[in-house]
């Protein structure tokens, strides 16, 4: 029994992302969406997370801070690419400062593509990410034994 | 001493259990009130359920011993409380238990985690005065310095020192985490510096401090229910007023600075306490 599903804290980080995604990212938020219904909090804090929304694509200037994210997230932990610039670099990855989806850094769990990924879709991806996150912990778990 | 022991172990069992539906409920009422659905109930027993079942990533090993002291003083603070001791060693208890709190925060070299300890420290000397001359005040009326007593002092404390409790209500605010007060960490504004304090904490550390704030939550409203301890009904109803009064402000007021904070709360405190009780001192009844 696991109670990471009912308490998945994100925590959102732009990476290059022109702000469409980041939008519908917050718009989850809202009274409309309202994500808190199950349990989701938008926190600020790597260290209080479970699921890592990246949105926009990778270059040499955020690459480092990227790795930094993840790795202070306490396991277990998910990653969640959102928008197709965040999959695969979209429409920037012939760019020369630009090294391409959120994989070629970290692994990521879900992918949400679209341009902008609109707000169901995210939430979506969340609750896909959820089951891979309870996996993880079993596996933790497994291996602690 | 003849502590009642029976009522201080309640205490220890129940109040996480009372605390965390406070918090569910809360954040219920706070979502209504923004329009929103909000979460189920048990949310915040999900929530620390989880943070135990997460990996727990400690800076420093002093950290965890600094929280594990500030839940540990919060209990005995809220069991002394509840079996009847010494008011004045619980308002003690209660401050020692922050100090360590504030050491678990400094404790780390990050520095949004030294200035929500630092921020911390302030609301502490903002609260420390009210709290005091509130234990003062039960003295004068009851002649006891103890929670037995004047938990059965017959006659309302409340109309005896009510400055002292306007008083005690300015601050309270602050030890709830509630806006305009919440600057050393809050329930909300997860991304901004105001969650300062917790920003090391993580896992079963942050889980801790949850479950102290649960046993702080229905300790202060167990302080508050002794003003209106003369009748029950009135006692229980007056505390849902009062905490539904602090989730509107907290919905309704925008953050404060620090400074302001402390000087209102000192202000506060000093014309509506030291009035309050210099009446109570030269009354004629």
């Amino acid at each position: 029994m696991t109670y990471l599903a009912r308490s998945p804290w994100v925590i959102h980080y732009d990476a290059s992302s022109c702000n469409g995604c980041d939008i519908e990212v917050l718009a989850c938020l809202t009274p409309l969406y309202d994500i808190e219904r199950f349990g989701i909090i938008n926190t600020g804090n790597p260290k209080h997370a479970d699921v890592f929304l990246v949105t926009g694509s990778i270059n040499e200037q955020n690459k480092e801070v990227i790795k930094n994210i993840y790795n202070q997230i306490p396991e277990p932990k998910v990653v969640v690419a959102i928008g197709i610039c965040a999959t695969s670099g979209g429409v920037f990855r012939e760019c020369y400062n630009v090294m391409g989806g959120i994989d070629t850094m970290i692994p990521v769990d879900v992918y949400v593509p679209g341009c902008a990924a609109r707000p169901e879709m995210i939430i979506d991806g969340v609750v896909k990410a959820l089951g891979i996150l309870e996996e993880k912990w079993a596996k933790m778990e497994a291996g602690k034994k | 001493m003849n502590l009642n022991i029976i009522t201080g172990i309640i205490f220890l069992i129940l109040a996480p259990l009372i605390g965390g539906l406070i918090a569910g409920a809360d954040r219920i009422v706070t979502a209504r009130m923004q329009g929103r659905v909000g979460p189920p109930l048990l949310q915040p027993f999900y929530d620390v359920s989880k943070l135990f079942e997460k990996e727990t990533m400690v800076v420093t090993t002093t950290q965890y011993v600094y929280v594990v002291a500030y839940i540990v003083f919060i209990a005995f603070t809220g069991a002394l409380f509840f079996s009847g001791g010494d008011i004045l060693l619980v308002v003690f208890a209660l401050t020692l238990a922050h100090v360590f709190l504030i050491m678990g925060a400094y404790a780390s070299r990050s520095p949004y985690s030294v200035i929500g300890a630092e921020r911390e420290l302030i609301m502490l000397m903002a609260f420390e005065p009210a709290i005091i001359l509130c234990a003062a005040g039960m003295y004068l009326v009851s002649k006891s310095f103890f929670v037995r007593d004047i938990i059965s002092y017959n006659g309302a404390i409340i109309l005896l020192i009510p400055g002292l409790f306007f008083a005690f209500l300015y601050v309270f605010t602050m030890k709830l985490r509630k806006s305009p007060f919440d600057i050393s960490t809050s329930h909300h504004a997860h991304q901004e510096l105001i969650k300062g304090l917790t920003t090391d904490f993580s896992g079963s550390v942050l889980g801790i401090t949850e479950i102290a704030h649960w046993y702080e939550t229905v300790f202060l409203l167990g302080f508050i229910y002794l003003f209106f301890a003369f009748n029950p009904v009135i006692g229980i109803i007056a505390l849902i007023v009062i905490y539904l009064l602090e989730i509107y402000i907290d919905n309704v007021s925008a953050r404060v600075r620090w400074s302001f904070a402390l000087k209102s709360a000192w202000i506060i405190t000093a014309v509506l306490g030291i009035v309050n009780i210099g009446i109570l001192f030269f009354r004629w009844w």
